[in-house]
């Protein structure tokens, strides 16, 4: 009950924070379907850096809101995704992309998985190689079985 | 010795890990460092509604930037300590009230001291866009030139003065 209690105190101090904060009153943005598509497209591949685990289409902070808005009047004004995205990276750096752009210094991201995989295989191959090896009759030890065999039978 | 490789595997794992801990997933590398400040035009929050200042206005020395609202908790936290710092006038510090209400910017300055060499008011968060802020408090490092040289995310402590923000004045300077 006191748990409760607190939390909700704590969820009213929270709200009556954001509230603290202006919204200063900005004219919607109409966009055209195609650009509504567009950015509607554009927002769960982008994150919000206020609460990181979530998309600029989900979060509820007031920067997502803003960068919302932000979004919303670059499309209005006739820019690509591309643009869309470099206005963004360049102000809060690629992070805010969900999916991190293939270019050099992300190789290792793309790719290491895969060059894991490729050693791993290598290893894998060595050491069963190595093994069967090990088992295997040498020519010798044919020769002297044979003849121990032979001594057996006589 | 036929152990040395995985467990050479396993160290590199465990300091890869170790390092990874050390790493703040909040606190993002700004892509502004070493560039030109961004572009701002936005009025003073004491005076004249209708002024405006640039950051042209603020060249010529190493200066710090510092984004505040009187409805953040992290501001209130580091409000004495930046208090602290504008005493010893080591370096004069520009405020920018991030998304507040003019009279709550004010009455704050008021009620707690105010330790900006000038203060100035970013009402719809533009600016803030611009400089790449994602949560107040949070402390740009600019050159003589107008050139952020470095960013402290969350309140200024004393530990962050000395150890990140002071070396990087020193070398500015």
């Amino acid at each position: 009950m006191k748990t409760l209690r607190t939390f909700i105190s704590l969820a009213m101090l929270f709200a009556a924070a954001v509230h603290a904060q202006v919204q200063t009153e900005k004219p919607p943005i109409l966009l055209n379907e195609a650009q509504e598509a567009r950015f509607a497209a554009l927002l769960p591949n982008l994150r919000c850096l206020v609460c990181q685990n979530e998309s600029l289409a989900d979060s509820q902070a007031p920067l997502a809101l803003d960068l919302r808005y932000e979004i919303r009047s670059l499309l209005a004004q006739g820019d690509s995704d591309m643009q869309v995205k470099k206005y963004l990276t360049d102000r809060y750096g690629e992070f805010i992309l969900y999916r991190p752009v293939i270019a050099l210094h992300t190789y290792l991201l793309w790719f290491g998985p895969l060059l894991l995989l490729v050693l791993g295989l290598v290893a894998v191959y060595r050491f069963t190689r190595r093994r069967s090896a090990a088992i295997s009759i040498k020519p010798v030890d044919r020769v002297a079985l044979s003849k121990l065999l032979e001594d057996e039978t006589r | 010795m036929r152990y040395v490789i995985p467990i050479l595997v396993l160290l590199a794992l465990l300091a890869l890990f170790i390092s990874g801990l050390q790493h703040d997933p909040r606190e993002l590398p700004s892509p502004l460092i070493g560039k030109a400040a961004p572009a701002f035009s936005l009025p003073p929050l004491n005076g004249d509604i209708a002024q405006r200042i640039t950051p042209d206005d603020l060249k010529g020395k190493p200066l710090l930037v510092n984004f505040f609202a009187s409805w953040c908790a992290g501001c209130q936290d580091e409000h004495a300590y930046l208090l602290q710092l504008a005493q010893g006038a080591q370096v004069p510090i520009v405020g920018i009230d991030y998304k507040d209400a003019l009279d709550d910017g004010r009455n704050w300055l008021q009620r707690r001291g105010n330790p900006y060499a000038q203060v100035l008011v970013d009402l719809d968060g533009k600016t803030g866009i611009d400089w790449g802020v994602y949560g107040v408090p949070e402390t740009f490092v600019l050159d003589a030139q107008g050139r952020i040289i470095f960013k402290h995310i969350g309140p200024m402590t004393p530990q962050a003065w000395e150890q990140d923000v002071l070396p990087k004045l020193q070398a500015a300077s």
